[in-house]
């Protein structure tokens, strides 16, 4: 660059700034466009993060089908369906709170904020309630593991079908003698992916809700209007986030072989 | 080789050392010719082109494809040239030939216990006979080690629940050291040892003088009985496990109709984790001995159950990491 | 002949007085000096496990620590100056202070984040210090699985806590810097009108949010491992200890490029400004930057060539690891015809850069070495490894941070420093360093292991030498503390360009304003063009 460097004003518009605008932007536009490429590059590191279980996983998946078949069926199919629900359909309120607040509704935002909260909250009471018979199973991993020989899974239930016929592209169901021993080995390295890749999504749930509401106490005070919601909007892009996390997590870690 | 009695080259005692170094000093002359070639240009040009009063500037040049792709594609194609030139070095530093003579090593903290397959045990020492290639079956009873003998230009890390190998030919007799190279706690810089390179027949001489428990193979065979493996594996092959007279180098049909070929590491799994191979026609009966068998007598068992093959086989064994317990391919 | 220049009246550093006004600050260049306060503290912290390591090596025998000690000193060694000096350095101080200048905005993209990352990283800082003053930790700073996770009896945990909270103050820089250099350039500043330091950042940022998060899950994964008994990694319940490997080195590698890349970036501006020429294939040097950050995430295996991986995958990494040396050779190509018919002065900057190109040249040829399969495996974990990587982070890395240090300092502070004892500390620290570290590659060659904390005997006198080389560095690195310090009460007023530098912070006062221009500036030229520039405030002491 060299000494000859124009000097503009970079007020052109002769209006008054939003009360929201930093004042190293220019404008609530670049203030907004900012905002949304911060969350997605930052969303990226999610991905990534989340990414290094998710490689593990299926490196141990690809290695012991078996004890992660075994071990998958012993998680409730339930809890986990139930869980999913309610995801979703905080992932639908949350979209509803954006739209709120775009449509300067201040209350309805605020009482979607807080149904998504509710929803955030009934997902980590369920988790408590997986992980409490978890424990009583003695399913976490480390020095008082123990995979029963005889643990059935209460949604499978009963003996393994014998080997179905054909399909010769999917994996023929052995008929597995279940050995203590091996399995009491291998399923401990499932079930430490399963309470690491969900215990860190709690965390991140957790840590949403803690955002959520900061937001709803932002949206009750009238901090937003249709000019400016951009925290509820990347708010709103984080919670879908861990929502599709869970998506992933659920037919991973609760679905595998299930068919039987 | 020394400069006033200062080592600054290792010595050349295997029959590849010599084909590492020729490759070692392609690059280092290639390295040369660009370092000394870049910095007499800079240091040229900084001279030449030194400023001579205040306010001048340097000429207006933006670049010249030409150039830019000159020293791309050159660069390239030296680059080739090293990776391939090493790549077929690597090769023949991981092909041990069929005819190696075979030792056992067991890298823990903090040593490195060898055993022969007469039976000589040794303690970071180890005896070799010169002129013969040499294969070494490594795993570790704990942490990560790894086995480096620089003087024959070869190593590989010792690793918990798996066998990994690296083989060499000593060409004549000497001593050289023997490092571990990969961190392994407290002592890491005592687990050194000196490997003895004899003529074959002081070599032959030294074997007679050792292994009061007979060949590997005999203590194998000892621990086949006092651990009861002979009260299901009977010979006759009606006994609750299969025979295993023969078997190795065979390939074996399993119960969940895929196949296994009988090596080391197929041996090796089936006594750690003995659900995970199980063949054909046969229960799962056999406890697993995860935990319970040290890496010394697993080897001697693997070596008993091969000896029960005098002409195996030779199936090409699956590249040496064996898998750890349940049934993964490396 | 020259006017008597003055610190101008207002400008950051006197906005605003007392340790609040700095603690809550918001201005990037505020955050920058709080930052170079913080990693110079680390790398002498650093450093003297170093002085630790070299005074033990003095000798075969393991005569200075017990064994135990040693391990601890290299391990936190490694620690530190990777984690809390490299990693930070250039982008967390000259990257923070320069980038908004450079494009010609006020202030980063999210000032309340840059302060919250320098908040994190003295928070993990703090974890760090705590684990090595209480007992120390003694993995190596590659922490590989299992002795990390059942072996050592150390404080792990603590250390890798300190380690993943400081990724999280490195992955916010880099996201700042991302939407910063997409978001905020001034009218006029299109991409390829970017310094060369900017693009280089660029790159740095991409490496920084795509790489630690991986480290991250890495060390989460030890710590319930460790702390909690599961067995990701343990062999004896079916896990895999290279696993980890795999996991760590997917960062790690791409780290050194977080290390490597901003000193890039600095070369790029020295060697321009102290030839007053634009810097020859200017987009080549631009996309080289992208290309060594792309190609640094698919080497990882190559630090794993004798750890148990196949034949095949080997092939595969050695392959790849070419590939990422040639936009390294290409930029040095660069510079070196930057040098052709430019008018060259051995300001203490150039000095550096002179510097950093031999040594970064060897370090990466080095490189070479352990990317050949055939020569790699006789050359793994020995001095060998040492030695090449530390001409590149030391050689390199460092030098590219001191070099620029000087360069940017008349800007920071207002004031030049003593021109002649920064070029005899230029020329220790280049001395000091060949003769420490060049003859670690000749005792690697010959076999010595790396963390050894007793050699035999006929490897003393390479040691000795490495040694004794350590000392010089260390004086030449302890010298420009005192020199920087002394120039910011008596040393000689800058100006706005001292150097008859181009570049947007140029133009500006030194130290600049809080909000750096008075007007947003409006970009009409190309990069590094010097015929409008004079050097009207030049000094040389």
């Amino acid at each position: 660059m060299s000494n000859a460097v124009a000097h503009a004003d970079a007020h052109g518009h002769a209006h008054a700034h939003h009360p929201a605008l930093q004042h190293h932007f220019d404008t609530m536009g670049q203030q907004k466009e900012a905002a949304v490429v911060g969350m997605w590059v930052f969303l990226l590191t999610e991905i990534l993060f989340f990414g290094g279980l998710f490689a593990a996983y299926m490196i141990y998946r690809v290695w012991y089908f078996d004890a992660f078949a075994e071990a998958s069926r012993s998680l409730s199919l339930f809890w986990g369906g139930l869980n999913t629900a309610v995801l979703i359909g905080s992932s639908l309120t949350m979209a509803m709170a954006v739209r709120g607040a775009q449509t300067n509704k201040r209350a309805a935002t605020v009482n979607w904020l807080i149904l998504t909260m509710i929803l955030g909250t009934v997902f980590l009471g369920v988790k408590v309630i997986e992980y409490a018979d978890k424990f009583e199973h003695h399913h976490v991993p480390g020095y008082n593991f123990q995979w029963a020989a005889a643990h059935e899974a209460p949604a499978a239930g009963g003996e393994h079908a014998a080997p179905a016929a054909e399909g010769a592209a999917a994996e023929p169901h052995r008929e597995l003698a279940l050995n203590g021993d091996q399995l009491q080995l291998t399923t401990q390295i499932y079930f430490s992916l399963y309470f690491t890749m969900t215990g860190l999504h709690a965390l991140h749930m957790i840590i949403g809700i803690g955002i959520m509401l900061v937001i709803t106490w932002m949206a009750w005070k009238g901090k937003f209007d249709a000019e400016y919601y951009t925290p509820v909007e990347m708010a709103g892009l984080y919670w879908h986030f861990v929502d599709i996390v869970w998506i992933f997590l659920f037919p991973l870690l609760y679905l595998v072989e299930r068919h039987t | 080789m020394t400069i006033f009695g200062i080592p600054i080259f290792p010595e050349q005692a295997s029959t590849f050392a010599k084909d590492v170094d020729a490759l070692y000093f392609f690059i280092l002359a290639t390295c040369a010719l660009f370092a000394v070639g870049v910095s007499i240009a800079a240091v040229f040009f900084g001279i030449r082109y030194h400023k001579q009063h205040d306010s001048e500037i340097g000429a207006r040049i933006e670049g010249s494809l030409p150039l830019e792709l000159l020293w791309s594609v050159i660069p390239t194609i030296i680059a080739m040239v090293m990776f391939g030139w090493g790549a077929s070095v690597f090769y023949h530093l991981r092909r041990p030939p069929a005819e190696a003579m075979h030792i056992y090593a067991v890298g823990k903290q903090w040593m490195w216990k060898f055993q022969h397959l007469e039976g000589q045990r040794e303690i970071n020492e180890l005896h070799i006979p010169a002129g013969r290639p040499i294969k070494i079956t490594i795993s570790s009873e704990d942490v990560l080690h790894s086995l480096y003998f620089p003087a024959f230009r070869t190593k590989t890390d010792a690793i918990p629940g798996r066998y990994t190998e690296l083989w060499f030919e000593a060409q004549k007799p000497g001593q050289h050291h023997i490092f571990c190279t990969e961190y392994c706690g407290t002592n890491h810089s005592g687990m050194i040892g000196t490997v003895t390179v004899l003529e074959e027949t002081q070599y032959q001489a030294w074997l007679q003088g050792g292994g009061m428990e007979g060949t590997l193979a005999q203590r194998g065979a000892k621990l086949f009985n006092d651990l009861a493996c002979s009260t299901c594996h009977l010979d006759t092959g009606q006994g609750r496990g299969p025979t295993l007279k023969d078997i190795v180098g065979t390939t074996v049909a399993l119960q969940d109709g895929s196949s296994a070929v009988v090596d080391e590491a197929y041996l090796r799994e089936s006594i750690l984790n003995s659900q995970a191979k199980i063949v054909k026609g046969f229960q799962p009966l056999m406890p697993t001995f995860q935990g319970l068998i040290s890496e010394e007598n697993l080897v001697a068992l693997i070596e008993h159950v091969k000896s029960l093959s005098p002409n195996p086989t030779t199936a090409a064994p699956a590249a040496m990491p064996t898998p750890a317990p349940a049934g993964e391919k490396k | 002949m020259l006017d008597k220049l003055k610190i101008p009246e207002r400008h950051y550093l006197n906005n605003g007085h007392g340790l609040a006004s700095w603690l809550l600050t918001k201005d990037h260049k505020r955050i920058a000096i709080m930052y170079l306060i913080s990693i110079s503290v680390m790398f002498f912290l650093g450093g003297l496990f170093a002085v630790g390591i070299r005074l033990e090596l003095a000798t075969p025998q393991g005569d200075f620590v017990q064994a135990d000690t040693y391990n601890k000193f290299f391990t936190m060694h490694g620690v530190i100056m990777v984690f809390f000096f490299l990693i930070p350095s250039i982008p967390a101080v000259l990257g923070n202070f320069l980038i908004p200048p450079m494009i010609g905005a006020k202030d980063l993209a999210f000032p309340r984040i840059n302060l919250l990352s320098l908040y994190i990283y003295w928070i993990g800082g703090v974890f760090t210090l705590y684990a090595m003053i209480s007992g120390g930790v003694d993995t190596g700073w590659t922490f590989y699985t299992p002795y990390s996770a059942t072996g050592s009896n150390t404080n792990v945990v603590p250390t890798a806590l300190g380690i993943f909270i400081a990724g999280f103050s490195s992955i916010l820089t880099g996201l700042n810097f991302i939407v910063t250099i997409h978001r905020m350039r001034a009218p006029g500043m299109t991409w390829f009108r970017l310094p060369l330091f900017v693009w280089a950042h660029y790159a740095t940022s991409l490496v920084q949010v795509l790489g630690t998060p991986v480290i991250a899950i890495t060390i989460v994964m030890l710590g319930v491992e460790r702390a909690l008994g599961f067995g990701i990694f343990d062999p004896g319940r079916g896990g895999d200890p290279v696993l980890f490997q795999h996991l760590f080195w997917f960062y790690s590698h791409p780290a050194v490029y977080i290390m490597i890349l901003p000193a890039l970036g600095v070369m790029s501006e020295l060697v321009s400004t102290f030839t007053k020429k634009t810097i020859f294939g200017y987009s080549f040097v631009a996309f080289s930057s992208l290309a060594i950050a792309v190609f640094g995430f698919i080497v990882w295996a190559h630090h794993m060539f004798v750890s148990g991986i196949s034949t095949y995958a080997a092939m595969v990494f050695s392959f790849l690891s070419f590939s990422v040396a040639i936009p390294s050779a290409v930029k040095v190509f660069n510079w070196t015809a930057t040098l052709y018919k430019g008018a060259i002065s051995f300001e203490t900057p150039m000095l550096y850069a002179y510097g950093f190109m031999g040594l970064f040249l060897i370090g990466g040829l080095t490189g070479l070495f352990l990317a050949t399969l055939g020569v790699d495996i006789h050359l793994h974990d020995t001095y060998f490894v040492v030695a090449h990587f530390h001409y590149i982070m030391v050689g390199g890395a460092i030098m590219g941070y001191l070099g620029g240090l000087h360069f940017w300092w008349p800007k920071m502070t207002g004031r030049m420093y003593s021109e002649f004892f920064s070029r005899i500390a230029a020329i220790l620290v280049f001395v000091g360093f060949n003769l420490t570290f060049f003859p670690q590659f000749v005792v690697g060659y010959l076999g010595m292991p790396r963390r050894y904390h007793s050699y035999p005997d006929e490897m003393q006198v390479l040691n000795v030498l490495s040694s004794a080389g350590a000392s010089v560095l260390g004086l030449g690195y302890l010298l420009p503390v005192i020199y920087f310090l002394w120039s910011l009460k008596y040393g000689q007023v800058a100006g706005p360009n001292p150097w008859g530098a181009s570049g947007l912070e140029w133009q500006t006062q030194s130290p600049p304003l809080t909000e750096n221009f008075l007007e947003v500036p409006v970009v009409e030229h190309e990069p590094y063009e010097y015929e409008h520039i004079v050097a009207k405030e030049k000094h040389l002491v």
